[in-house]
């Protein structure tokens, strides 16, 4: 990688390749474009959300090398040879339980939840230490008061436990 | 029945007006005022930057009237020669890059004279100050009942109390949005919204365009409260404006910090009352004065206002009764629309004397309830008799039953002798909603809905109600589907586009499962009454008959129509303000469990009962789900949010520093309904939305009363606002004596 020219010029485009939801590919991007405007305006995965831009509300969560992070805030480069998985890669079956427990309501917060549903699913030590409630604080949602939430991940542990 | 768009949301597949694909458009955006009172004296355009790329317009290039039209047209679209707040919209930009538009933005200089501003409403106003007839008072209403004088000189108790609330920002979890686009001599509008007919109105009346050239489509909304009823009529004006001028498409979303900083938020109240008591607690005279910040322009605060005063005596029974209510001018961004729309902040001042009134007379907050609840038969402040068949101290005890309250009591002062560094305690509150349009609302809005037969035989439903996260498309759907007999994948919710959909009235006042639900069922029969099918067919028989009818008639539409019609029996009296208000009320009974830590000063809530009666429950996970998220905003108003002003501007317009609940701040809310259906609502509903908004704040305020012995009167009630009322020397001296205490 040729890091240091480009990193010189800000607004001269880059050639990012990194694995998306388990297929390589490749885009010209700005060093200051963000992860989730690449992948909502150019790759057209507008599954992704943006709540507020500054890291707070969790809604462009996506897994960046099997970890939740907040897309707003990761610059493009930043992914480089990384995988990166969206909520467009959930297996809809798996969503079931919050369906039924009310986890959706005007759908804004919700990929970011259901990826951080997934995430603590997959993840089920960490219960051991914290709490639902704990794990899904960096989630923000307006619309359920979070039981609705919290009752599908519980029943998502329960179904395959 | 689950959620029908669920699985769409739960998997992204849903697509909001920022996800619609779109092919050669620009980015809109506004350049704002920087100042909250002036006379614009320049707009300087910076010279860094090539503006023959951008479109550019101003007040100007408004075809028609300058005015965003809602009740009064005092409101402009662009700001010509004079601001009245900080973040008014002064020029509009578009440019294909959406990085070269914020910079453009950033280099606009709008020079303003300053003028004289009012930024605290709670204050007469000064003669410089007056921009609104001459007081500044946007709406003055007052509800008259019995002699309330005469009452508080005769009561042997008056107890006073003054409470305020402060605003609260929407914080849908979509931003605001729209795209403007010409379709032949079509401006078409889609984005995110409430009501499409609102919108309709206001491009219409500013943009001097006949309907026939304007269509107006909802895109599916991401959250509402409120925030999305007049606001969206704005930025749609301006994505249309920078649309006619470039001829090209047009998008505008805010991002969340000039969402905030921008748009409208929940009208800041103060409420004084002075209350005449028997000595056994009974009500003998409430005497309440309300005043709202309005903010700018007049927008939607006179029914804001009216909402909250009718409901500013609570669910009690009294027989004087005065209240006063002004909506005051100030020279801050309008405020509007808020789940309750005026009734949680008089509802919180009441609830909240009512337990100053209780610990005045040494009774426990429950008993004082108990004997001033509403019995049928007994009357509102307006006059309103109440005879609904609920009994409301039953619903009280339910609650109290639900929430442990009595060994909860008994627990927490042991808790409380023992602990140094927190405290417990329980609150309660009881209160009511009215539910749909207040006063003949509903009669002037002569709500009108389809339900179409198509050629398949499937049906559709034709509604200018939307969907904004609180069910309308499953509770819709299940309605239609009970009263033809088919199965919920018969029914097909018409998109809300105003080309397609009658105007079935706004998507607001918890009217649209019990009002305009009750107008799917209608319009149902008259379908069925269309094709000719008794009222016993179902299923396979329904949609035959809808297939036959398309065959005799090829090309022809099927459609059965309902129109509002008034409940028998219901009257009101708009000069006087007296009768009946509302078709029907919603019940609740809330109790919440605080502790406060002694140290840092926060209250958290730990448990929380929510109790309410609310006509049949057509959907219980979507109802639950209403209840809890109306709650915890609302436990979020009494205790974290806080907007911050300087100069008239919001200076906290971020998530980082604007705090809304987490799930980690937050209990599992309890919920439970008692069910009364209500005959004239959607198979016996009553609205629900809005009412767990108005209980919660005066519940919890109660809790940390009892828990810390201080009299909160202020929300939100922050660690900074409770350390400042807390009485130190007590706390010290208990702590001292009690050192050896867990």
């Amino acid at each position: 990688v040729s890091g240091q020219s480009t990193i010189r010029n800000p607004q001269s485009a880059i050639s990012i390749t990194f694995s998306l939801n388990g297929s390589p590919i490749s885009v010209e991007a700005q060093l200051t474009d963000r992860l989730l405007d690449t992948l909502r305006y150019r790759l057209g995965l507008t599954g992704t959300k943006e709540g507020c831009g500054e890291g707070e509300c969790g809604a462009c969560t996506v897994y960046l090398d099997g970890l939740p992070v907040n897309s707003c805030l990761v610059p493009i480069y930043q992914v480089r040879g990384c995988r990166v998985e969206t909520v467009e890669s959930l297996d809809p079956a798996t969503l079931q339980p919050l369906l039924a427990s009310g986890a959706t309501q005007c759908g804004a917060c919700t990929p970011g939840v259901a990826m951080t549903a997934c995430w603590i699913r997959e993840h089920r030590e960490l219960l051991t230490t914290h709490s639902i409630r704990e794990l899904l604080a960096g989630n923000l949602c307006r619309c359920t008061g979070y039981d609705g939430i919290v009752d599908g991940i519980q029943a998502s542990l329960e179904t395959d436990a | 029945v689950d959620r029908l768009e669920g699985l769409a949301k739960l998997t992204g597949r849903e697509r909001y007006v920022d996800d619609l694909p779109l092919a050669d458009f620009l980015w809109g955006a506004t350049v704002r005022s920087p100042a909250p009172r002036g006379r614009i004296t320049d707009v300087k355009l910076g010279p860094a930057v090539d503006w023959s790329q951008f479109t550019i317009v101003d007040h100007r290039d408004v075809p028609g009237p300058n005015v965003i039209a809602l009740i009064e047209n005092d409101q402009p679209v662009l700001a010509a020669g004079t601001v009245r707040h900080v973040h008014e919209p002064v020029l509009l930009l578009a440019h294909h890059d959406r990085e070269a538009l914020r910079r453009a933005v950033a280099s606009v200089t709008v020079a303003v004279a300053p003028e004289p501003a009012v930024l605290d409403f709670r204050l007469p106003p000064a003669p410089e100050v007056i921009q609104y007839g001459s007081d500044n008072v946007l709406k003055h209403l007052s509800i008259s009942k019995g002699d309330v004088e005469r009452a508080l000189a005769a009561a042997p108790i008056v107890v006073e109390g003054t409470y305020e609330t402060g605003a609260q920002e929407h914080v849908y979890l979509e931003p605001q949005g729209m795209i403007a686009q010409l379709e032949g001599g079509v401006l078409v509008l889609r984005g995110s919204m409430q009501c499409p007919y609102y919108v309709l109105k206001a491009l219409r009346v500013a943009l001097a365009r006949d309907e026939s050239q304007l269509r107006v489509v909802q895109t599916p909304t991401g959250g509402g409260f409120g925030g999305k009823e007049e606001y969206p009529s704005t930025i749609a004006l301006h994505a249309a404006l920078l649309s006619l001028k470039s001829g090209k498409t047009v998008k505008m979303v805010y991002d969340r910090s000039e969402d905030m900083a921008a748009t409208t938020k929940r009208h800041p109240a103060l409420v004084r009352h002075r209350t005449g008591v028997a000595t056994d607690g009974r009500l003998l005279a409430q005497d309440i004065a309300v005043i709202m910040d309005g903010g700018a322009y007049v927008t939607l605060s006179p029914v804001v206002l009216s909402r909250g005063i009718i409901h500013a005596a609570g669910p009690y029974a009294c027989d004087h009764v005065r209240i006063d209510g002004r909506a005051m001018l100030t020279n801050a961004v309008p405020f509007g629309a808020f789940r309750g729309f005026g009734a949680p902040q008089t509802h919180f001042a009441n609830e909240r004397h009512m337990d100053r009134i209780a610990a005045r007379l040494g009774l426990d907050p429950a008993e004082l309830r108990r004997r001033n609840l509403l019995r049928d038969g007994q009357s509102t402040a307006t006059g309103q008799v109440i005879r609904d068949g609920t009994d409301r101290v039953a619903l009280l005890d339910r609650a109290l039953s639900l929430a442990d309250y009595g060994a909860k009591r008994a627990a927490h002062a042991i808790h409380n002798a023992a602990s140094v560094t927190t405290r417990r305690g329980i609150g309660i509150a009881t209160f009511h909603h009215g539910a749909g349009f207040t006063g003949s609302g509903e009669v002037v809005l002569a709500s009108r809905l389809h339900v179409a037969g198509l050629p398949d035989g499937r049906v559709e439903v034709r509604s200018a109600n939307i969907e904004m996260g609180q069910g309308t498309l499953t509770v819709f759907t299940a309605l239609a589907a009970a009263r033809l007999g088919l199965e919920p994948s018969d029914i097909v919710i018409a998109e809300a586009d105003t080309w397609r959909v009658p105007n079935s009235g706004p998507t607001v006042a918890s009217r649209t499962a019990m009002i305009v639900g009750r107008l799917v069922e209608l319009a149902c029969d008259a379908l069925r009454a269309r094709v000719g099918l008794d009222a016993g067919a179902t299923g396979t028989a329904v949609r035959a008959a809808v297939r036959r009818w398309h065959e005799r008639h090829p090309g022809e539409e099927l459609v059965g129509e309902a129109v509002y019609q008034r409940p028998p029996g219901i009257s009101w009296d708009e000069t006087t303000y007296r009768g009946d208000a509302y078709a029907t009320f919603g019940w609740g009974a809330y109790v919440a469990e605080v502790q406060v830590d002694l140290r840092t000063w926060q209250t958290h809530v730990t448990d929380f009962v929510a109790l309410q009666e609310v006509g049949h429950v057509l959907n219980e996970c979507l109802a639950r789900g209403q209840i809890q998220g109306g709650v915890a905003q609302a436990i979020g108003w009494a205790l974290l949010e806080e907007c911050r002003w300087q100069d008239g501007a919001m200076a906290n317009a971020q998530l980082t520093n604007y705090i809304i609940p987490t799930s980690d701040d937050l209990p599992p809310i309890r919920v439970a309904f008692v069910e009364n259906p209500y005959p004239f609502g959607a198979d016996g509903a009553k609205g629900l939305g809005e009412l767990p908004m108005d209980g919660p704040a005066a519940a919890i305020l109660n809790a940390v009363a009892a828990a810390t012995g201080a009299d909160p009167c202020v929300i939100p009630l922050t660690p900074e606002r409770l350390m400042g009322i807390a009485d130190w020397g007590s706390r010290i001296a208990d702590s001292k004596s009690e050192g050896t205490a867990p």
